[in-house]
């Protein structure tokens, strides 16, 4: 029941060209950073990246956009990268953009084993398109498939061998979800500990739902909008 | 004619002791500063918090804790981390009180439109049409007229809908309106030192106007 790897790098070793990846964190935070670095160095291509943003012009999944590794991103925010909103709008890069609730509630389903969720968001919008909608109790909600993914790419707080992670203030976001839903899930986490030394009542994600887990060092956990009083 | 500040004043103005409250990015965002004194209210933060707490001190940033607009924030006693499904469950479920926005164009039937121009402009919606879709209580927080000196109070949206028939309030630099639910802006209040007139002439949708219309206390 050993589920550590050394490295990133190691982590990563059979992500292939091609292949769907989702990615944690809401911004820059709690974002896969050392997965990340490990994927622009082996230089996959052809990616479908499913994360919420797609990280700024020098750090975060842009690092990836930069050297054209991602095929497709599949988001609901992309504001903060002219890098992204040059390739989208040259039509170089694929985008489906998402309602973020239904962003997070397909991982969510993925995770439970359910196929497809319903929702409001969207309904009467661009999103809707070519979607099933159905009626309930006089409102109609619009049918979300759950999502498929080959890996999914999580940060943590703290994790222990056996996969067991714990999550850290609003660097929570959507890593549970995603760490649900991947076929093979690999965490990084700050603090790598012993089967035993995480109480648990305080375990956010069971292991059961994790098959890789390393240590990182040096978090840069760069911050995108400093604000202070 | 109100300023940034002064549309945030106003809106705290319809928040109620005892509720949650979900603010957007921009002018919402300025409502915090405005809750009155004594009143408990939780803001909820759709990256996954309930209870923001005010900016840190410089030296005291927590990368790990944000707010939906990616600033740094801090916790209050009693504050609550949740991740993303959870935190849109609680929107969905209709267990946030009053949703505040932004929004690029409003509808006279509540249509918004407010996360894409085409071919110009592509952030995405983030948040927005979970928000708009499922929220009971909705006040738009905009200007009243864009860069351009057109209305932003439309009979119909013409950029790309967040939601529909969703929007039941306006406050803008000029004016405070009801979104009437067979359709219409009912103007309720005059910014100081705004006339029906000048109300009328920045709003290209039916404006409904009954009576007196009292200038707004700010």
């Amino acid at each position: 029941m050993n589920k550590v790897v050394s490295n990133a790098d190691e982590a990563i070793k059979d992500i292939e060209d091609g292949m769907t990846l989702m990615l944690g964190g809401f911004g820059l935070c709690g974002l896969p950073e050392k997965c990340i670095a490990a994927l622009v160095r082996k230089n996959v291509k052809g990616l479908t990246c499913i994360s919420n943003n797609a990280g700024v012009d020098d750090f975060g999944i842009g690092l990836m956009l930069k050297k054209r590794q991602v095929k497709k991103m599949i988001s609901s925010y992309v504001g903060e990268n002219a890098e992204f909103e040059r390739q989208l709008l040259s039509g170089e890069l694929e985008v489906e953009l998402i309602p973020q609730g239904t962003l997070a509630t397909r991982c969510m389903a993925a995770g439970y084993g359910m196929p497809a969720i319903f929702t409001p968001a969207g309904i009467g919008t661009e999103v809707a398109e070519g979607k099933e909608i159905r009626n309930f109790n006089g409102k109609d909600y619009l049918m979300e498939l759950a999502f498929e993914a080959d890996f999914a790419i999580v940060k943590a707080w703290k994790g222990d061998t056996m996969g067991n992670l714990v999550y850290r203030s609003t660097a929570r976001n959507f890593n549970p979800l995603m760490a649900m839903a991947g076929k093979i899930t690999i965490a990084e986490v700050e603090e790598l500990v012993e089967p035993g030394e995480l109480d648990p009542d305080h375990i956010h994600t069971p292991g059961i739902y994790v098959h890789r887990i390393f240590k990182g060092f040096d978090y840069e956990k760069r911050i995108e909008q400093r604000t202070v009083r | 004619m109100l300023d940034k500040e002064g549309i945030a004043k106003r809106i705290a103005k319809e928040i109620k002791d005892g509720f949650y409250v979900n603010l957007g990015i921009g002018i919402p965002t300025l409502v915090a500063n405005y809750i009155p004194e004594g009143m408990e209210v939780v803001l909820q933060s759709e990256n996954g918090l309930l209870g923001i707490g005010p900016f840190p001190f410089a030296g005291e940033e927590d990368p790990d804790t944000i707010n939906a607009g990616k600033q740094t924030i801090t916790m209050l006693s009693g504050s609550a981390v949740f991740d993303s499904a959870m935190s849109f469950g609680m929107i969905r479920a209709r267990k946030v009180n009053l949703t505040i926005l932004g929004a690029m164009e409003v509808a006279e039937n509540g249509d918004i439109a407010s996360w894409k121009i085409p071919g110009k402009m592509v952030k995405g919606m983030g948040g927005a049409m979970d928000l708009v879709a499922s929220a009971e209580n909705i006040i738009v927080a905009m200007q009243h007229v864009n860069k351009a000196g057109e209305s932003k109070l439309l009979a119909k949206c013409s950029l790309p809908l967040t939601g529909i028939n969703c929007v039941k309030k306006i406050v803008t630099e000029l004016a405070v309106l009801d979104v009437l639910p067979d359709g219409g802006f009912k103007l309720l209040e005059r910014a100081p030192g705004v006339s029906v007139e000048q109300i009328r002439n920045s709003t290209a949708g039916r404006l409904i106007v009954d009576g007196e219309i009292p200038e707004m206390v700010v």
